[in-house]
């Protein structure tokens, strides 16, 4: 049996909760592929001023880098040093739309994210990221506490 | 230029310290004073009118200029502005967008940013100078001119993207200096350097006029008009401080706060705006009656068709624009495969600055009665050639009174308002002016600095000065802009047909479509 697992990381201590349930999860699995996601969050309708544009780019690309340096890439060493298949996935955009749209295109068997971590007023006039993908995802999601 | 400007400044603080012991009022004539000797010469030159007489009345050749400039485009790209309106709203609502660019600077986000440098006073301000002096015929023409200019908007913004330098850090700059220089060599055509060169130098000099001292000025008038009269270069400290706490101490909270609460404010003038028109509906045919009655005869007003024409046009140039040149430096940031794109989008943009909000600012002034009609004749009283107001108020005050008649709180609303646009303009155009500033003198950390330094000081000049000689610096140096960047669209027109035809056709045969969100 083979299987896709979607791992959705936000950089914060609840990662490594999320990475021991994949593998446990993966090593259950003849065949499994782990893709690690992180989303920067960002929206293509924000105002910025002439300044943040012209340096829009090179923020991106830092951006990009930070995510991949700090975050997927010692996640996506540990899981090939414990002898899963693994891979990582930058992008920007809304955290919970693009976490099931890359399920989706990747033809996941499942997305893990971890509870969610925004708290006060955000959260309440927004809703959580986690919220937001258990309620629209088109892939079944398990949410580790 | 540079040394030019050190010697001007050094005259300026002598005089501001000689000035110090006397009455504040005393600096503020004094500033005006020297202003408006240092200006006249070149404001002459800019409104010099043609050698003839147009309907009888003066006409200043300038006008003409943006006319046939904004007219040619219009003709030459087969009315762009009508048949790409709709595929431009696609674009920024993001039809078009790769997902894999995301993070990059949306279209959506190129329009935002160039809109919040050009909804502003003049939107406020100077269409109730238009329609003060043109009256409410003027907004005819002013219309007609932003449906025109879509098309300028349109040609340059996308020159503005196609010939942007991008540096190897990622970042880039744009705009007519760039395109002038680059896209002159590519044709062959001679000239180039010295056309940029001249166009970065007007770009400062409107970078100090509309952009800042203009903005300056009558956000003093709108405090003052509330708080009571006080000297206007203590306005002018405290806009400066503010301004230098952002651009050059690099306080980005500040920007950051004006640019999210600049479009509601926005937003909430056109609201206000739509009650107020919608409370008096059986008036609005009225308006409109007025609006095209005075297009053509002018009901009385000072030159008549002409004046009101003149008066449209300027002030439309003036608030969107169009043909100006400083949108193309803001649109240059969006990391497009294709130009012409940002071309698309850019042309939304006089049409929401003047089509849609200036209207709005004429209606409420027109509807409101605040300009006074002779009952005998219908024709509006005018006194040295202005039209004679209830409150006897002209610019922004003009606007204020307009809607306190429906709402009595709204002069607080705009003076907010007033403040946030005035700023956020000042942060846009600090950045136009500090493009066309390092084209001249390199980039580097201490050029920069000494330019957003000229910039502060000019906040203060500029709310000290008396309206008259702010309001023409500030137009004689925009519309400079407008003399060089028209000339150059026109020799660079042709490459923008190819990029127009090119994608055009590629939009037909279905290889440019829409990703699927």
């Amino acid at each position: 049996m083979s299987a896709k697992l979607v791992v959705g990381l936000d950089g914060s201590g609840s990662g490594n909760r999320v990475l021991d349930y994949a593998k446990k999860l993966a090593s259950m699995i003849e065949t499994c592929e782990v893709i690690v996601v992180y989303v920067i969050e960002w929206s293509p309708f924000s105002f910025q001023t002439p300044e943040e544009n012209a340096e829009r780019h090179k923020r991106r690309e830092e951006e990009i880098q930070a995510a991949n340096d700090r975050v997927v890439n010692p996640a996506v060493e540990q899981l090939k040093k414990d002898g899963f298949n693994a891979r990582g996935v930058v992008r920007h955009g809304n955290v919970a739309d693009l976490l099931d749209q890359i399920a989706v295109d990747e033809k996941a068997d499942q997305i893990i994210v971890a509870r969610t971590s925004e708290g006060g007023l955000v959260q309440r006039v927004f809703g959580s990221a986690t919220g937001n993908l258990v309620m629209h995802a088109r892939v079944p999601v398990t949410v580790i506490g | 230029m540079k040394l030019g400007l050190s010697t001007f400044l050094t005259a300026l603080t002598v005089g501001a310290g000689s000035a110090v012991a006397q009455e504040a009022k005393g600096i503020d004539e004094t500033v005006n004073e020297i202003f408006a000797n240092v200006t006249g010469p070149f404001v002459n030159l800019i409104f010099a009118p043609l050698p003839f007489n147009v309907a009888g009345a003066a006409f200043p050749w300038i006008v003409l200029w943006l006319v046939i400039g904004a007219s040619v485009f219009t003709l030459y790209f087969g009315f762009i502005q009508f048949r790409a309106f709709r595929h431009s709203i696609e674009l920024v609502k993001g039809d078009y967008a790769d997902p894999n660019d995301a993070g990059e600077v949306s279209h959506f986000q190129a329009l935002a940013t160039a809109l919040s440098g050009t909804v502003g006073l003049g939107n406020i301000a100077g269409v109730a100078v238009a329609v003060g002096i043109g009256g409410p015929g003027a907004t005819f023409w002013m219309i007609l001119a932003g449906l025109l200019g879509m098309a300028s908007k349109f040609t340059e913004c996308t020159l503005g993207v196609k010939y942007r330098n991008e540096y190897p850090d990622g970042t880039v700059s744009g705009g007519p200096m760039y395109y002038i220089s680059k896209g002159f060599a590519e044709r062959g055509v001679p000239g180039g350097k010295f056309l940029a060169v001249l166009f970065s130098v007007f770009c400062i000099l409107g970078a100090l006029g509309g952009g800042n001292m203009f903005q300056a000025n009558q956000a003093h008038a709108q405090i003052s008009g509330i708080v009571g009269e006080y000297p206007g270069w203590i306005t002018g400290l405290l806009f400066a401080a503010v301004v230098f706490a952002v651009i050059v101490g690099g306080i980005k909270s500040i920007a950051r706060v004006t640019e999210k609460v600049v479009p509601f404010m926005g937003i909430l003038y056109v609201l206000a705006a739509i009650v107020i028109i919608l409370a008096n509906y059986s008036q609005i045919g009225w308006a409109f009656g007025q609006i095209f009655a005075g297009a053509f005869t002018g009901l009385g007003v000072a030159g008549g068709m002409v004046g009101a024409l003149i008066q449209g046009f300027k002030r439309a140039a003036f608030s969107n624009e169009a043909g100006v040149g400083s949108a193309a430096i803001a649109h240059s940031a969006v990391r497009t495969k294709e130009p012409i794109t940002e071309g698309f989008v850019s042309l939304l943009e006089p049409f929401i600055d003047t089509v849609v909000i200036c209207t709005m600012t004429a209606l409420v002034i027109t509807i409101s009665g605040q300009l006074m009609v002779d009952p005998a004749t219908g024709l509006y009283l005018t006194e040295g050639g202005t039209i004679q107001t209830v409150g006897g108020t002209s610019g922004v005050a003009l606007t204020s009174a307009a809607f306190a008649t429906a709402f009595s709180w709204f002069p607080y609303v705009l003076a907010i308002a007033v403040i946030l646009f005035a700023f956020s303009t000042m942060i846009s155009w600090s950045y136009y002016g500090l493009k066309a500033w390092t084209y001249l003198f390199g980039e580097g950390k201490t050029t920069e600095v000494v330019f957003k330094l000229i910039f502060c000081v000019f906040v203060v000049i500029g709310a000290a000065a008396n309206l008259g000689p702010v309001i023409d610096f500030s137009d004689a140096a925009i519309f400079a802009m407008a003399v060089v960047n028209i000339s150059a669209l026109y020799v660079l027109m042709p490459v923008v047909k190819k990029e127009l035809n090119s994608y055009q056709s590629r939009r037909k045969s279905g290889e440019i479509r829409k990703f699927a969100h």
